[in-house]
């Protein structure tokens, strides 16, 4: 008997005989509307991350450019914006090693927890979201939704192969409480709300 | 109503005053109310130790002392706990079943049975911290336990608000575990006394003079603790209050 | 409670509870101060329990230890005091709190009695996604395909996110005795990992540590200077020692909290984001799960999530909450799925529910026992409440003092996020081991003769009065001495004139 269908049996020899009903889930969205928006900033900022406000007129990724205007390695998934670092080009991860900044754009964001939603579809190389010491993040915010629950009934979790939520930079506590923003992964991490195009398939 | 008073065996054997408040009380609101000589214990200990088979003979001696009566009172909420929930050693006849559904801790018999609206006898004017034995409050559900989501009550500071003079302080971990836990005392004693040394500075440091609790064995183990480090703070069973004790 | 308090420097103020300092409530302010220097050594990190082959873990001497280091017990009981608080506030924070505690309860109870058939379901949608899935029945089997797939690949260094599986299994220790490398990247693990220490606490593994006992240990591995203890410098240095460890490694590994059956997706929550660092810079990436992750659907999926960091830390999520459902392009990933004891307690009436578990930790925050002792207390892989019903299931003679280790408070069952009765469970498991004899012979004897005492109520009387009357007249060296334990650090009742007993019977006439 393999493996398999010894813990198998084993499972089905041990099962409690009992009914236990598998439950509905409500969406837990019936607190009347919210500002999606602002939600998700307050949200955001408590968990260490930094909401970049949209210029009134002009330049719409102007506070983007200012953030990267002294970087030496700025790698770029979006259309939006040009790094110097070609993301189509990697071969492998450890290559990004040495990026400063790395700009993505999130599928989806979630109010309840500031939570952005980053899916290899559009990061290409996934460890560019890791590795760059700094993370600045496009988001649509036609894309925000209320809560998790909303969240899960989104497409990305079934399409794809890796979806992660980011929710502010990398960080811990792990030493007597005290709070580290760059543990392992990116010291800041930035949210630019600005209307885009669909995200286009990989070249 | 005809109430069979259960005095456990560490009140009988160092809290009696604690007994003799109890029954006071309940005559004063107009009871009847019998102490079975033959009493000895409700098991608990042993219990409590995971020896449920030793417990056999105690279980039924309780229960032939106590059967016959309206109710069964007792000022000791890990008793009435372990009675109500966990008296499974001995055969479950149906004069054990009744016996066990009648046995009520003091606070919840006053403030869900009797219903009482007003003590004129009791004043207390005093600075005390109240303390829910982990029993009354978790198992016996006396008051919200601050882990849950739940919306505030409290039977013992409804009774006690009756109580004139009385005033509350606000402990920083009022529901944290004083460190007692029967055997626990005596076989973890460093974890127990450090518990208590900390319930006892707590109370302290938000003013009270008196720690006022339903449960004695609490209160002991607070008491020696107290002691232990010089603090001059107070004990004292809500019984003892309500029945009109003025320190 | 001195005036004086105020004038003196931090270091020498006494702290509640040292028996030199109070005199009857009041601090003697006089020669008391001077003695102690002003700048002392580093109190030393209290190690856990002592281990002895098969023999019962000696949990309440391993915890005795703790309290003795005072800045390192009162360290450990606030700041995981502060964590409950602040699960508290989130909690306050959501009407729909007990109610998502329901459903998390529920939801797990449902699959665990289904468990056959998620997993059936999970692992065709995994392989379909393009994974490889293995299975183990026990942490030896766990080991040996890990170790496969690695010479399979060639593969001599592997970095890991926390697995608490992996823990269970031995993981690191059987990966030294075959030569590879292992380099833990959650900070907590790796500063238990280069000092040779198992981790005490389920989400943060260090936390029994003063910032001086990392820099000790840092200075030891990593060549931080030992006299400096600020915490980001510490942090800083390990982030810059690892980041090469991470670049070079031939495979990454990682655990999984939520193993999801509807879409084969592994979920793995982290605050560093070091497992999407181990899963996505080598191009192996092997995931341990055990096989009571698993949930039904997507949906359950936001129970479990909303619950689990603000159970654990107080936040509404972690920094990371990565969902992994198959390779990436020229990668490989591999799942391995591991019994270990779990089907074995599913067969349990009384404690299959402890499957539930989502290892958030809160059970441990509240504990005040945990607390004061440390996790290292325990000595087995889960401490607190949550290991007090486990550890026993692995071994019921070395886990025997554990379930005695608690006073049934039960607010670990009030903050468990899916309604796990875990004090009762321990109650239950004291009677489990009574009845396999799993108890010292001393307790035995000692309530075996309390139960005949105390259904004797003449003997019962008769003993009642003598323990007072000798109480009473006893000297203070007979009664405050090594062999009476409840008065080493505390006063014994005071006796009273007479037995509750003793006054009925004067003053209500009974006849005796």
């Amino acid at each position: 008997m393999s493996s398999r269908d010894e813990v198998l049996r084993a499972i089905r020899a041990s099962r409690p005989p009992l009914e236990r009903l598998l439950p509905t889930v409500p969406l837990f969205d019936d607190r009347g509307p919210i500002l999606l928006i602002a939600a998700f900033k307050e949200s955001l900022e408590r968990m260490g991350g930094v909401f970049l406000d949209p210029p009134a007129s002009g330049d719409a990724l102007a506070p983007v450019r200012e953030k990267i205007a002294n970087a030496k390695v700025v790698c770029s998934t979006v259309p939006e914006i040009a790094g110097n670092r070609d993301i189509t080009r990697i071969g492998a991860p450890q290559e990004l090693a040495d990026v400063d900044f790395a700009i993505v754009g999130a599928s989806f964001a979630v109010a309840e927890t500031g939570s952005v939603l980053l899916t290899d579809r559009e990061l290409r190389v996934n460890a560019v979201a890791y590795l760059a010491q700094h993370l600045i993040v496009l988001l649509d915010p036609a894309n925000i939704v209320a809560n998790l629950h909303h969240a899960y009934r989104r497409p990305e979790f079934r399409e794809g192969h890796y979806a992660a939520f980011h929710t502010g930079p990398s960080a811990t506590a792990d030493i007597e409480g005290v709070l580290i923003h760059g543990a392992q992964g990116v010291r800041s991490l930035s949210v630019l709300p600005v209307a885009r195009a669909e995200p286009q398939s990989p070249r | 109503m005809r109430i069979g008073l259960f005095i456990p065996c560490y009140i009988d054997a160092f809290f009696p005053e604690v007994g003799v408040a109890t029954l006071e009380l309940l005559e004063r609101l107009g009871h009847e109310v019998v102490y079975p000589r033959d009493q000895t214990c409700c098991g608990q200990p042993m219990a409590n130790s995971g020896f449920n088979i030793e417990c056999t003979n105690t279980e039924a001696l309780f229960v032939h002392n106590f059967s016959g009566f309206d109710y069964v009172v007792a000022p000791s909420g890990s008793c009435v706990h372990h009675v109500r929930d966990n008296f499974d050693a001995i055969r479950q006849t149906p004069e054990v079943k009744q016996v066990r559904a009648r046995t009520y801790e003091l606070v919840e018999f006053l403030h869900d049975v009797l219903k009482v609206a007003a003590f004129p006898w009791a004043r207390f004017p005093h600075r005390i911290g109240l303390h829910n034995s982990c029993g009354t409050l978790r198992r016996l559900k006396h008051a919200t336990p601050s882990e849950l989501h739940e919306p505030f009550y409290s039977k013992p500071m409804d009774l006690l608000s009756k109580v004139g003079g009385i005033e509350f302080v606000s402990p920083a971990r009022p529901d944290e575990c004083c460190g007692f836990g029967g055997t626990f005392a005596v076989f973890n004693e460093v974890v127990s006394t450090k518990m208590g040394y900390d319930k006892v500075t707590d109370h302290t440091r938000a003013g009270a003079e008196y720690i006022v609790s339903a449960d004695s064995s609490c209160l002991m183990h607070q008491q020696g603790c107290a002691e232990r480090i010089g603090l001059p703070i107070k004990f004292i069973h809500i019984a003892q209050i309500l029945a009109g004790a003025s320190a | 409670m001195s005036g004086n308090d105020g004038m003196l420097h931090p270091d020498l103020l006494g702290r509640d509870g040292e028996e030199a300092i109070l005199r009857g409530g009041r601090r003697l302010d006089h020669a008391e101060a001077a003695s102690k220097p002003l700048r002392s050594h580093p109190e030393q990190q209290p190690r856990g329990a002592k281990v002895h082959g098969r023999r019962p873990i000696d949990q309440a001497e391993a915890a005795s230890r703790f309290i003795a280091a005072p800045e390192h017990e009162k360290m450990h009981d606030e700041r995981l005091w502060d964590l409950r608080l602040k699960r508290d506030r989130e909690m306050q924070a959501l009407p729909e709190w007990e109610e998502l505690r329901s459903l998390a309860s529920a939801i797990k109870e449902h699959t665990l009695t289904r468990l056959d058939e998620y997993l059936d379901q999970f692992e065709a949608n995994a392989r379909s996604n393009g994974v490889y899935l293995h299975w183990a029945r026990d942490a030896a089997e766990h080991n040996h395909i890990v170790h496969g797939i690695l010479r399979d690949h060639g593969a001599k260094s592997l970095i890991k996110s926390k697995s608490m599986l992996t823990e269970e299994c031995g993981f690191r220790y059987y990966m030294a005795s075959v030569g590879i490398e292992v380099i833990e990247t959650d900070l907590g693990e790796r500063i238990q990992q280069l000092d040779n220490e198992d981790p005490s606490h389920v989400v943060v593994p260090a936390v029994h540590k003063l910032r001086t006992d990392v820099a000790e240990v840092f200075a030891a591995t990593i060549g931080t200077d030992p006299d400096n203890s600020d915490v980001h410098y510490l942090a800083e240095a390990q982030r810059e020692a690892t980041r090469p460890l991470i670049l070079a490694a031939d495979a990454g590994m990682t655990g999984c909290n939520f193993a999801v059956a509807e879409t084969g997706s592994v979920v793995v929550c982290t605050n560093e984001g070091n497992a999407d660092l181990s899963a996505n810079v080598p191009k192996l990436h092997i995931a341990s799960i055990g096989i009571e992750k698993v949930v039904p659907r997507l949906e359950h999926l936001a129970v479990f999530v909303r619950l689990l960091s603000r159970s654990a830390l107080g936040s509404p999520i972690t920094q990371y909450t990565s969902h992994f459902r198959g390779p990436r392009k020229g990668g490989e990933m591999h799942i391995v799925l591991v019994d270990n004891g779990r089907s074995e307690r599913l067969g349990l009436a009384d404690f299959w529910t402890s499957l539930k578990c989502i290892r958030c930790g809160a059970c441990m925050n509240t504990c005040p026992v945990y607390r004061r002792s440390g996790g290292l207390s325990y000595g087995a892989t889960y401490s607190g409440p949550i290991g007090l019903i486990i550890d026993p299931t692995f071994n019921a003679r070395t886990y025997s003092n554990l379930p005695f280790a608690s006073t049934l408070n039960g607010s670990c069952t009030n903050v468990c996020p899916v309604k796990i009765n875990i004090h009762e469970q321990i109650y239950a498991w004291r009677r489990e081991l009574v009845r396999q004899h799993e108890v010292p012979f001393v307790k035995k004897v000692v309530m075996k003769a309390a139960g005949e005492l105390l259904s004797r109520p003449a003997a019962y009387r008769a003993a009642i009065s003598t323990t007072d009357a000798v109480l009473a007249h006893l000297p203070r060296f007979l009664i405050y001495n090594g062999l009476n334990a409840w008065g080493k650090h505390r006063e014994v009742p005071h006796p009273p004139r007479q037995t509750f007993h003793s006054w009925y019977h004067a003053n209500r006439g009974e006849k005796p």
